[in-house]
C-alpha cells in the first residue's frame, strides 16, 4: 500500500473500525474448512435479500398503491403493475426478478435451515444464532405475504381476506384486531396501503436488522461445520484454530462459484418460466382483484402450503372455541417450534454423519410428511386429503416433540477429534 | 429395538410417498384442444385483425396501445388504416368507447379486459392459449340461454357466439354417462362463411394474438435468456478458476 492511501486508512481507524472490522468478519474470521455444497444458501440468501430490495426499490418507482378503478374499470394497482411490465423500460425484468426472487428467497431459506438441521448448527453455543434465524424466517413469512397483496390480483385479495379473517377467530380480540389489520371491515384500499407501507419499509428494516444481528452472533461463536466437531478446540501457536481458514479469501472466492451456479437457474427461471408453472405467479392473478367474485379454490403460494396444511388439519373445536382459532394456534405453533429444536435435540453429537439410524429414518419420514402437507396446500380439501394432512401433521410435531427421547434413544458413532477434508 | 422401529418407518416413509396419489383422485376434468401458437407477424397480424373486428366491440385491451402492434410487423399507418376505427391516435389505449359502467347497464355485467386473458386462462387443464382455442370453437345453440348460445367449456357463458358468421351454428348432443357426468359432442347444423379448417385457423391466429398481446416482451425476453446464460455459464468457468486457485495450498 502507498504511503498516501496507508495515510488514510490510519486517519479512518482512529475515528471509525474499519481496519478490525474487516479483519474481524472477513480476513481474520476462521471459518472451518470442510464446508461442502449446503453451506452455500447462507449467503445465497444474503444475495437474494440485496436482490430484493435493490429491484423492490425500482418498482415503488412506479408502482401505486391504490386500489380505486381507472377509467377502463381496471384497479390502479394493478394497472400499474402491467404499466411497469409493458411501458417501463426493463420494467418486466425488475418485476420478474422480484417475483422470482420471493420464491428463490425460500427455496434458499428453506435448504439453508435444512442444512442446519442435518448438522446440528443450532446446538450449543449457537442457540442465538438459530433463534434469530427462526425470527428472520417469520419476517419473511410476512413480508412475503404483505407483498403479494399488492399486485392486486384475484389471489393477492381473496388469500389476505382468507388469512387476515383467520385472526378474528381470536377469542375476545380476534374481531378487533382482524380490523386493525385490515383498516376496514373488508380487504380493502386501507387494507393496500398499510401492507404497502409494511412491505416497503417496516419488515424490511426488522429483516436487515434481524440478519445483523444473526451474521454478528455467528461470528462471534464461530461457524458449525459438516462434522459438528468445534474447531476452535485445536489451535495453533498464534490462537488459530487448526482446521479454520480465513473466510476472505478462501470463502469468498468460493461463495462467487455458488453465487454465479444460482443466477444460472435463477435466470433460466426468469428468463424462460417466470410464471413458475403457476407457482410463482398464479394465473389466478392475471385477474384483477374484484371483491364481489370469490374464486372456486383459493391457494397460497407454494413457500406458505406446509404451514397452511396443518392450519386445515385442524378441525375440531376444543374448550368451546371454533376449530378455526386452533388451526391458527397450530399454524403458528410449527412455524415457532423450530426456535426451540437447540433444547429439543439430547444428541451426544451434533452432525447427521454420526448420529444413528433411528435419527436418519425420523428425519426421512418427517421430509416426506414437510413435502406432503406443502403439496396438499395447493389443493382444494377433501375428506381423504383432510386425513393424510392430519396425519403429517402429527409426523411434523412429533419429529421436534419426540425428539428429546428419541435422540437419546439413538445408537451414535463417536465423533472425530478434527473435522474430515479430502 | 431401535431396528424394528427403523423397519416400521421406512415402511411408512415408503407408504407415505403415494400418498400424493390418493390425494390426487377425484375432481372435474376439463378437455382442452393443444393450440397451435403462432408467433409468426402474419398470424399475428391476422389475429390482430379478427381481435379489432370481433372482439373490441365491447372488449378493452386497455393495457396495450394500438402502437405496439409495430412490434408484430406493422407500420403505424398500416395500424391507423386497418385497425382503428373510431378516430383514436396511433399511441392511445386498446378502448371500446363504452365506459365500464355503461357496459354494466346494458349487458348485465363488464366484459372482462381482454390484455391478459392468455395468461388468465392457464390452468392445470392446459395452458390459456389451449382454453381459447377450445373455448372459440365450442359455441353451440341453445334457446334456454337469453343470448341464444351456449358454450361446452364455458357453461352458460354471458358472451354471445361473436364469431357464428365465419364458424356457422353448432347444435349439441348430449349423452348422459353412467357415472353421472354429461358428454357433450358437437354437429355443424348451419355452415358458415369458413370451412372447418379456415375457421380453426382464423381461431389458431387470434389466439396467438392474444397470447401475444398477454406479454408483447416474451419472445425478446426469451432472447436476452439465452445471452444471459451463455455468459453465466463462462463467468462460471472462471469462479471455478479462482476458486481453485486459492484453494490449492488448503489440505
Amino acid at each position: 500500500m502507498t504511503t498516501k492511501s496507508q495515510e488514510l486508512l490510519n486517519w479512518i481507524d482512529e475515528r471509525f473500525p474499519l481496519t478490525s472490522t474487516w479483519k474481524a468478519h472477513l480476513s481474520e474470521y476462521y471459518a472451518p474448512k470442510n464446508f461442502n455444497f449446503w453451506y452455500f444458501f447462507g449467503s445465497l440468501a444474503l444475495l437474494v435479500l440485496v436482490l430484493q430490495i435493490v429491484t423492490g426499490i425500482f418498482l415503488v418507482m412506479h408502482y401505486k398503491p391504490d386500489a380505486s378503478l381507472n377509467a377502463s374499470g381496471i384497479p390502479v394497482a394493478f394497472a400499474s403493475v402491467e404499466y411497469i411490465m409493458r411501458e417501463v423500460p426493463g420494467g418486466w425484468l425488475i418485476r420478474y426478478l422480484h417475483s422470482t426472487g420471493a420464491s428463490a428467497f425460500f427455496v434458499v431459506v428453506y435448504l439453508h435451515m435444512f442444512r442446519g438441521l442435518l448438522y446440528g448448527s443450532y446446538r450449543k453455543p449457537r442457540e442465538l444464532i438459530w433463534i434469530f434465524g427462526t425470527l428472520i424466517f417469520l419476517a419473511l413469512m410476512a413480508e412475503a405475504f404483505m407483498g403479494y397483496l399488492l399486485p392486486w390480483g384475484q389471489m393477492s385479495f381473496w388469500g389476505a381476506q382468507v388469512i387476515v379473517n383467520l385472526f378474528s377467530a381470536i377469542p375476545v380480540i380476534g374481531p378487533d384486531l382482524s380490523l386493525v389489520i385490515r383498516g376496514d371491515f373488508v380487504v380493502s384500499d386501507a387494507t393496500l396501503n398499510r401492507f404497502f407501507s409494511f412491505h416497503v419499509i417496516a419488515v424490511p428494516l426488522v429483516l436487515i436488522g434481524l440478519v445483523l444481528a444473526h451474521i454478528v452472533a455467528l461470528h462471534e461463536v464461530g461457524s458449525n461445520n459438516p462434522d459438528g466437531v468445534e474447531i476452535k478446540k485445536k489451535k495453533d501457536a498464534n490462537g488459530i484454530p487448526l482446521d479454520g481458514i480465513p473466510f476472505h479469501p478462501y470463502y469468498s472466492v468460493k461463495d462467487i462459484v455458488g453465487v454465479v451456479g444460482f443466477l444460472i437457474f435463477f435466470s433460466a427461471i426468469v428468463f424462460f418460466a417466470p410464471e413458475g408453472g403457476g407457482y410463482f405467479l398464479e394465473y389466478n392473478n392475471f385477474i384483477p382483484a374484484d371483491p364481489l367474485k370469490t374464486p372456486l379454490h383459493i391457494a397460497p403460494v407454494w413457500y406458505f402450503t406446509p404451514f397452511y396444511s396443518v392450519l386445515r388439519a385442524i378441525t375440531y373445536p376444543l374448550f368451546g372455541i371454533d376449530a378455526k382459532f386452533w388451526g391458527v394456534v397450530g399454524m403458528g405453533a410449527s412455524v415457532v417450534v423450530i426456535a426451540f429444536l437447540p433444547w429439543l435435540d439430547r444428541s451426544p453429537v451434533k452432525s447427521i454423519r454420526y448420529k444413528g439410524g433411528l435419527f436418519k429414518a425420523i428425519l426421512a419420514v418427517f421430509i416426506v410428511a414437510f413435502f406432503i402437507l406443502g403439496y396438499l396446500g395447493v389443493l382444494p380439501p377433501t375428506p381423504g386429503r383432510t386425513l393424510v394432512a392430519q396425519i403429517c401433521s402429527v409426523i411434523y410435531f412429533g419429529f421436534f416433540l419426540a425428539m428429546p427421547w428419541y435422540s437419546k434413544l439413538d445408537k451414535c458413532k463417536p465423533e472425530p477429534e478434527r473435522v474430515t477434508f479430502k | 429395538m431401535s431396528n424394528r422401529v427403523i423397519k416400521t418407518l421406512k415402511r411408512f416413509a415408503a407408504v407415505a410417498l403415494f400418498a400424493p396419489a390418493l390425494a390426487m383422485a377425484a375432481g372435474a376434468v376439463l378437455h382442452l384442444d393443444k393450440a397451435p401458437v403462432s408467433t409468426e407477424p402474419a398470424a399475428l397480424q391476422s389475429g390482430a385483425k379478427i381481435f379489432v373486428n370481433y372482439c373490441m366491440n365491447c372488449h378493452n385491451a386497455s393495457f396495450a396501445r394500438y402502437n405496439t402492434l409495430t412490434q408484430i410487423g406493422l407500420t403505424e399507418q398500416e395500424i391507423r388504416d386497418n385497425l382503428m376505427f373510431t378516430g383514436e391516435r396511433v399511441g392511445d389505449l386498446m378502448k371500446v368507447s363504452a365506459s365500464p359502467a355503461e357496459q354494466k347497464a346494458w349487458f348485465g355485467a363488464t366484459p372482462p379486459d381482454l390484455t391478459l386473458i392468455a395468461r388468465q386462462r392457464a390452468s392445470e387443464f392446459g395452458s390459456g392459449a389451449d382454453w381459447l382455442y377450445t373455448y372459440l370453437r365450442q359455441f353451440y345453440r341453445d334457446p334456454n340461454r337469453p343470448t341464444g348460445w351456449n358454450n361446452v367449456v364455458f357453461e352458460n357463458v354471458g358472451m354471445p357466439h361473436v364469431l357464428w358468421e365465419l364458424q356457422g351454428e353448432q347444435v349439441a348432443k348430449v349423452t348422459n354417462n353412467a357415472d353421472g357426468t354429461k358428454s357433450i359432442a358437437l354437429e355443424l347444423a348451419k355452415p358458415g362463411k369458413l370451412s372447418a379448417q379456415e375457421y380453426d385457423k382464423s381461431v389458431a391466429d387470434l389466439v396467438s394474438f392474444l397470447v401475444w398481446m398477454g406479454e408483447p416482451v416474451a419472445e425478446k425476453r426469451k432472447t436476452i435468456g439465452i445471452v444471459v446464460l451463455i455468459f453465466l455459464a463462462g463467468l462460471f468457468v472462471l469462479a471455478l478458476a479462482l476458486k481453485k486457485n486459492y484453494w490449492k495450498d488448503i489440505h
